[in-house]
């Protein structure tokens, strides 16, 4: 870890595919021992970026340091960096002729301290599936073996991408709290994620990426202003529906419990969700691929 | 702070070779199909071809050879040059590479699977040889000693250029139709199912540049007679120059593995 607590820094980063600037100078830092979700549409540069910092690809320009390294490095240095990051892909649909403890246990064998297998096999919450076979499992029950073979050589950071694709609302829910013990532990996590809930649920910070740029950089509550932004109240009038924007939404309920001597019929104050603030910052139409 | 001691790569190779050989047995078809097949067109042509080619030599004795000869460049280019592009569409090498294993061990991991699977392919056909079409084996320990270092080097030749060759294909998909004419086309021309000597002088030439003539050839001077050599395009075995041609094969897919070796399909 360096000097400055910072896991990740990242300074001016660039990266074209041919004539398309697909990053176009991002700088970004991550502390260590938060998690931190990376938001933003398909072809924003989201991926780009994650892996040019997985040292999957390589930058055009700009600086980047990962856990003090610079992620292009190579031979043994590029192991010894490799041997202190877990990195779970988007999709993988390899190797199911193997048993999820035989394939864990294999994976093991690659790093210097590799976690227990049954203790990960377990906090996947897949012992019972443990001697199954990969092709057997369920779509979520792979996702969740794809996890334990990113943090089974015990990373100081792990990097999610898009890890809750295809996931029921209680694996997700079970996913979430497995990812808190995660950081709980110490280890720093960078998520990129479709799922707004799931940034709220889970992110420290969150950065939304569009057109090769950051567009904010904030915690998931103050992004866009979402704090401080209008509240909407809404209640049933004597002709019909009724709401107004407002600065003030505990003034304005107070003028209306008085107007209706008690109860204001189907009284609701409602703040921006994350996921309004965030298709307001990457433009609308964008948003919904 | 853990920085140190990633196990070696040796140690990760064997490991992978271990790993190989298990999901390689778990595909009960192309297990049977792979151990079986040469067997099956070992039947087919000692059926086929019954005439003697000198006194005492059969086709099946020459035909023997060049079987395990192709059983060499199935088992490890064929299968490789298929698997791997596979492998990458499915990610499972981009998973790998983002984990401290290196590219040697994933290549010694595939060089023992390539190893193991040709000894019991070999094994089993000269088994059935034996058993059943009349294939007499060696009885000099020279000629065993010789047949011990063309499956090794074999092996390890056959696999390099796999791996080098599997960056051709685009896909998965399409990995079988771009590898298999090269592997049969190269049979044909090496005298794997002809006797070499009776092809065209053209042919003979194309197929004296590529590994599965001199295999082939170092496989006869196993099983044939060295009475038999006099009827070789050069009058004997050449023996140091099919291993010193094997050996040229195998670095030189080793350097194009190493330099071209792609972990997923986009640049």
């Amino acid at each position: 870890m360096s000097d400055s607590g910072n896991v990740i820094s990242v300074r001016s980063l660039k990266k074209s595919y041919g004539s398309t600037q697909a990053v176009a100078g991002i700088d970004l830092t991550i502390a260590a021992g938060e998690i931190f979700a990376l938001l933003g549409p398909n072809g924003a540069g989201k991926t780009t970026t994650v892996e040019i910092l997985e040292g999957f690809r390589v930058r055009d320009s700009g600086e980047v340091s990962v856990l003090d390294t610079d992620p292009a490095v190579k031979g043994e240095a590029g192991r010894i960096w490799r041997n202190r990051i877990g990195i779970v892909l988007q999709s993988t649909s390899d190797a199911g002729d193997l048993s999820v403890q035989d394939t864990v246990a294999h994976f093991a064998k690659y790093y210097a301290n590799p976690r227990n297998v049954e203790e990960v096999v377990k906090a996947v919450g897949l012992t019972e599936k443990s001697n199954d076979l990969i092709r057997t499992l369920s779509g979520g029950q792979r996702r969740r073996l794809d996890v334990a073979l990113g943090i089974i050589g015990s990373p100081e950071l792990l990097f999610l991408d898009e890890p809750t694709t295809g996931f029921d609302p209680e694996a997700r829910r079970a996913f979430w709290a497995l990812i808190k013990t995660l950081r709980d532990s110490g280890t720093t996590i960078v998520l990129t994620t479709h799922y707004l809930d799931e940034a709220e649920a889970l992110a420290d910070r969150v950065a939304v990426i569009n057109h090769g740029l950051i567009v904010e950089v904030s915690t998931p509550a103050l992004l866009g202003g979402r704090a401080t932004s209008l509240a909407t109240v809404s209640w049933l009038g004597s002709d019909g529906p009724q709401s107004e924007r407002t600065d003030n939404p505990t003034t304005l309920i107070r003028k209306l419990t008085e107007s209706y001597q008690g109860e204001i019929p189907e009284l609701t104050v409602k703040r921006a969700s994350l996921e309004d603030i965030y298709l307001e910052m990457i433009g609308g139409a964008d948003a919904s691929k | 702070m853990h920085q140190n001691k990633v196990p070696s790569a040796l140690t990760i190779g064997i490991a992978r070779g271990g790993l190989e050989i298990k999901q390689f047995m778990r595909q009960r078809e192309s297990v049977v199909f792979t151990l079986a097949f040469p067997i099956m067109l070992l039947g087919i042509f000692g059926s086929v071809f019954t005439n003697e080619l000198t006194a005492g030599v059969t086709f099946s004795q020459y035909f023997v050879a060049g079987m395990i000869a192709s059983g060499l460049v199935n088992t490890g280019f064929q299968q490789l040059a298929i698997m791997i592009p596979v492998e990458r569409d499915f990610g499972t090498l981009k998973r790998l590479r983002g984990t401290p294993m290196p590219a040697s061990s994933y290549f010694i991991g595939k060089a023992i699977v390539v190893f193991v699977t040709m000894t019991i392919q070999v094994f089993l056909l000269l088994i059935a040889g034996v058993l059943f079409f009349g294939v007499n084996l060696p009885t000099d320990p020279a000629k065993w000693l010789t047949f011990t270092w063309l499956i090794l080097l074999g092996s390890a030749a056959s696999t390099s250029l796999g791996i080098a060759f599997s960056v051709i294909p685009k896909s998965g998909r399409s990995a079988s139709a771009v590898v298999s004419p090269v592997v049969i086309i190269l049979q044909f021309f090496s005298g794997v199912f002809f006797v070499f000597t009776d092809l065209p002088a053209w042919m003979q030439q194309v197929a004296a540049i590529f590994p599965l003539k001199w295999m082939t050839q170092g496989m006869r001077s196993v099983f044939l007679p060295d009475s038999f050599a006099a009827r070789e395009v050069a009058g004997s075995w050449e023996t140091g120059r099919t291993f010193i041609i094997i050996l040229a094969w195998f670095i030189a897919g080793l350097i194009i593995s190493i330099r071209t070796f792609k972990w997923d399909q986009q640049k």
